[in-house]
């Protein structure tokens, strides 16, 4: 699977579109993390912990989208956008969406 | 006796998070500094979806992304330039830090790759809610970068 935030698939042509696929993750804070967090929060700095935690929702919503894509028979997904957005106290969803198209050389 | 005890604390917090602050955002960036230099032959645009690369021969999608907290001096004197209004001065080292640090994560990744040219990037802001408890403000914010690195 080829995916790529261009229009198109360098070198490639597109042969077919499949219309728009979308993948999304809720994650809500951790309360271990959020003691870290609440530390991290006094001296500043990076906040490891909800950094892999983004990391790992940012795979889960692309591994959807592309799980999307591959029922639909494409190889690739093009112009590709994340959105993020905060559904509740706590919890903040991420989102991926993109076009499932069929690209030859 | 009780209140002496909170703002005698409140003033350590205070001081623990002006020195730490400071002390690690210029950690930060001089980090940051230096690998930007290091990572400065592979240009990154935000344009290349309309054009065709016919010299690129495969594409593929990087992210990087990076969770970054304010430290409590800030905090408090952000909640201060609040009252009287104007630039946030200590907010924007923040965001800067955060966006500098998200891209050269994508970057790195995208030259392990092999890339030669980052193409689209776009980025993508979020904040997570301050301390539990009182939500005041950004006590933290997560940035995201992508683009297509092609080779």
């Amino acid at each position: 699977m080829i995916l790529t935030t261009l229009e198109g698939v360098p070198g490639q042509t597109i042969m077919e579109h499949y219309g728009l696929v979308q993948g999304s993750t809720i994650r809500a804070k951790h309360i271990g993390k959020d003691i870290m967090a609440g530390f991290k929060n006094i001296v500043g700095g990076e906040l490891k912990g909800y950094t892999e935690l983004l990391q790992e929702s940012r795979k889960e919503a692309i591994d959807r989208m592309v799980e999307q894509a591959t029922k639909l028979g494409a190889n690739a997904v093009v112009n590709i956008r994340f959105a993020t957005s905060s559904v509740a106290q706590g919890a903040a969803e991420l989102f991926a969406y993109g076009t499932a198209v069929k690209v030859e050389s | 006796m009780d209140a002496l005890v909170q703002i005698l604390f409140f003033f350590v917090l205070l001081i623990l998070g002006y020195f730490s602050g400071r002390y690690f955002e210029k950690l930060h960036y001089k980090s940051i500094l230096e690998r930007e230099n290091r990572t400065l032959n592979i240009p990154i645009v935000n344009f290349g979806a309309k054009q065709s690369f016919t010299n690129a021969q495969e594409a593929a999608l990087f992210v990087g992304s990076v969770v970054i907290s304010i430290d409590y001096f800030k905090m408090i004197s952000a909640a201060l330039r609040n009252l009287v209004g104007g630039r946030v001065t200590v907010y924007e080292s923040l965001l800067d830090r955060g966006r500098r640090e998200a891209l050269l994560r994508m970057k790195e990744d995208a030259i392990k790759w092999g890339a030669n040219q980052i193409l689209n990037v776009r980025l993508e802001t979020a904040t997570i809610g301050g301390r539990s408890g009182n939500n005041s403000g950004p006590g933290s914010i997560e940035v995201i970068a992508y683009g297509t690195g092609v080779k």
